[in-house]
């Protein structure tokens, strides 16, 4: 094959050589395996679960949407989830700016970030429960509250349940990210600001937020994209039949308990499409704030 | 940095530790709550148990079994640790070393696994593999598990490769090294610290993950944090300290792996080492 090729245009260099000219040989194959594996185990799910969403167990080929948004039982788990994810969210990122803007100086740092990886790693169905017993009638918390005086709260099996789970579990994780974009930006910028005049306010406005825009989007997008996806919180420490039904729970229902896996699908392209649609319109909130001021920081 | 601090600041301050100090007085209470509780025989309106025992440890062992449990455990996370870093690691080198085309799509691609949650490709995910006969069998939780690890472990390793002095390599080529004993012999050795980083904490990244196994496990590959989801669900049927003394074997197994990945990694790069990699 290669020799009439070669003889036809002799000044053409072998297939080895241009393949080389695109960085393409034998140590750029050692990538293959892993492509492969998450082609066929991600990216095929993903094509699969979207051509099967299409293709109903009856009716037309949109019935498992058509279904979904016009049966309240079904569309209502999309309020849910935003309902608890939104405000969980804006908690965990808005907090953990301040309080990452006092410990990225202090002495112990190690010691709280090692303390706050613990909930991290231990998970939310631990987390779930812990927060039984912890906050149950006859639980620590609810003692404390009537040592002080103070009348016993219903935190468990309902909204505040699943909420108090998403800050626990949550916290840590927009805590960590947002300190090490804080520890990212270098100090010297903020000094110089500081030797020109500028408050401690003045500094965070004007240098660290610009500088932080990017990472803090990153942050309510990351954020926002798990707490959507709530569920052994949900079903433990929530009402899973009611106020805290979120769309997990509706997709895992169709596909385990109706062995539906045509709506199970469309459940979860549904899912996945909402958390899209918050990513998206955080990122074009993110360039409609900041823009040009951006892209200065460590990254 | 100012030396004079006005009223308002210092309330910030204090506001702020305020906060610090209350959610760490939350977590350790919480866990405290669970450790107490599967030590107590009966507690019953009132801050302690009424006395203390042992046995519910050995009911939840027998009751969960759990030492099938920890073994089907061991065994996923063990395949899931090894086979990410047999895929991940090459991967991350090419990546590291090459600059071909495509090469963006391809980090996207490594890059979708860790951003999306599991719950949202976990469904499809499962049913393609109880099509392949895979699904409710341990070879399905291992592959199901290792969607996200091999991403992580390719992003994690990248940075790493990138800081050895490539004139090394290209040094061992001259006297004749192929790509494998360039591996065995150079690479593994000067990257050991970062490998070691990066499957101590696809190991504890996998003891916790729930979604991907509970989606996949059948009943006999249950890993102990699914097997603690389903006996906080069927919670009433067994005693709630016997599901407690579950859950401190479960914290007991993470956390000693945790203590150990933290001698090699730094706590914030738990999250962001990866997520880093999302800004680019």
């Amino acid at each position: 094959m290669t020799e009439p090729a070669a003889a036809e245009a002799p000044e053409r260099l072998p297939l080895r050589v241009r393949l080389k000219l695109y960085e393409l040989d034998g140590v750029t194959l050692l990538v293959l395996p892993a492509v492969l594996f998450v082609a066929a185990l991600f990216v095929y799910p993903f094509v699969y679960g979207f051509v099967l969403s299409f293709q109903p167990k009856a009716g037309a080929w949109f019935a498992n949407y058509a279904k979904f948004f016009s049966d309240p039982f079904l569309y209502d788990t999309i309020a849910a989830t935003f309902r608890l994810a939104i405000p969980a969210t804006l908690i965990n990122v808005l907090i953990s700016v301040p309080v990452a803007m006092r410990v990225r100086r202090m002495r112990y740092r190690r010691l709280l970030t090692t303390i706050l990886v613990i909930p991290i790693t231990l998970g939310t169905v631990l987390i779930a429960e812990g927060l039984l017993t912890y906050l149950g009638p006859q639980g620590w918390f609810n003692r404390t509250l009537v040592l002080f005086g103070f009348e016993k709260v219903r935190l468990i099996h309902n909204y505040t349940g699943v909420m108090l789970s998403l800050i626990l579990s949550g916290f840590p994780f927009t805590f960590l990210l947002t300190l090490s974009y804080i520890t990212g930006i270098d100090p010297s910028l903020e000094q110089a600001a500081s030797t020109l005049g500028a408050s401690a306010r003045a500094r965070f406005w004007h240098i660290l937020m610009p500088l932080l825009a990017q990472g803090l989007a990153i942050n309510l997008c990351l954020s926002f994209v798990q707490t959507f996806s709530v569920f052994p919180s949900a079903v433990l420490l929530g009402a899973p039949a009611g106020d805290t039904r979120v769309v997990s729970i509706a997709a895992y229902q169709a596909a385990y308990e109706q062995y539906d896996n045509s709506m199970a699908s469309a459940i979860a392209m549904i899912m996945g499409f909402s958390q899209l649609l918050v990513v998206l319109l955080i990122l074009a909130g993110r360039n409609l704030f900041y823009r040009g001021a951006v892209g200065a920081g460590k990254g | 940095m100012g030396s004079q601090k006005t009223v308002g600041e210092r309330l910030w301050a204090f506001a702020i530790w305020a906060v610090v100090i209350f959610f760490i007085i939350n977590v350790v209470a919480l866990v405290a709550a669970v450790v107490v509780n599967s030590f107590g025989t009966r507690w019953f309106n009132a801050w302690l148990p009424a006395g203390f025992t042992t046995r519910w440890y050995a009911s939840a062992w027998q009751e969960f079994q759990l030492d099938e449990v920890l073994i089907v455990t061991f065994e996923v996370v063990g395949a899931v640790v090894l086979l990410s870093g047999l895929l991940g690691v090459p991967a991350a080198y090419a990546l590291a070393r090459r600059n071909f085309p495509g090469k963006r799509l391809i980090l996207l691609m490594f890059l979708l696994p860790m951003m999306i949650p599991p719950i949202t490709f976990g469904i499809p995910l499962a049913t393609v593999l109880y099509q392949l006969h895979l699904g409710g069998s341990m070879s399905g939780v291992i592959l199901a598990n290792l969607v996200p690890t091999v991403p992580f472990v390719v992003l994690v390793m990248i940075p790493f490769i990138e800081q050895i002095d490539p004139r090394i390599e290209a040094a061992a080529r001259v006297f004749g090294a192929g790509t494998g004993a360039l591996f065995l012999r150079i690479l593994i050795p000067l990257l050991a610290p970062g490998i070691l980083a990066a499957l101590l904490l696809v190991l504890v990244r996998t003891i916790a993950m729930f979604e991907l196994t509970f989606f996949t496990a059948g009943p006999g590959s249950q890993t102990l944090v699914v097997a603690l989801y389903y006996a906080v669900y069927a919670a009433g049927v067994r005693a709630g300290q016997s599901i407690d003394a579950m859950a401190v074997v479960y914290m007991v197994t993470t956390l000693v792996w945790l203590l150990i990945a933290l001698r090699f990694v730094d706590p914030t790069q738990i999250v962001t080492r990866a997520k880093r990699e999302a800004a680019h």
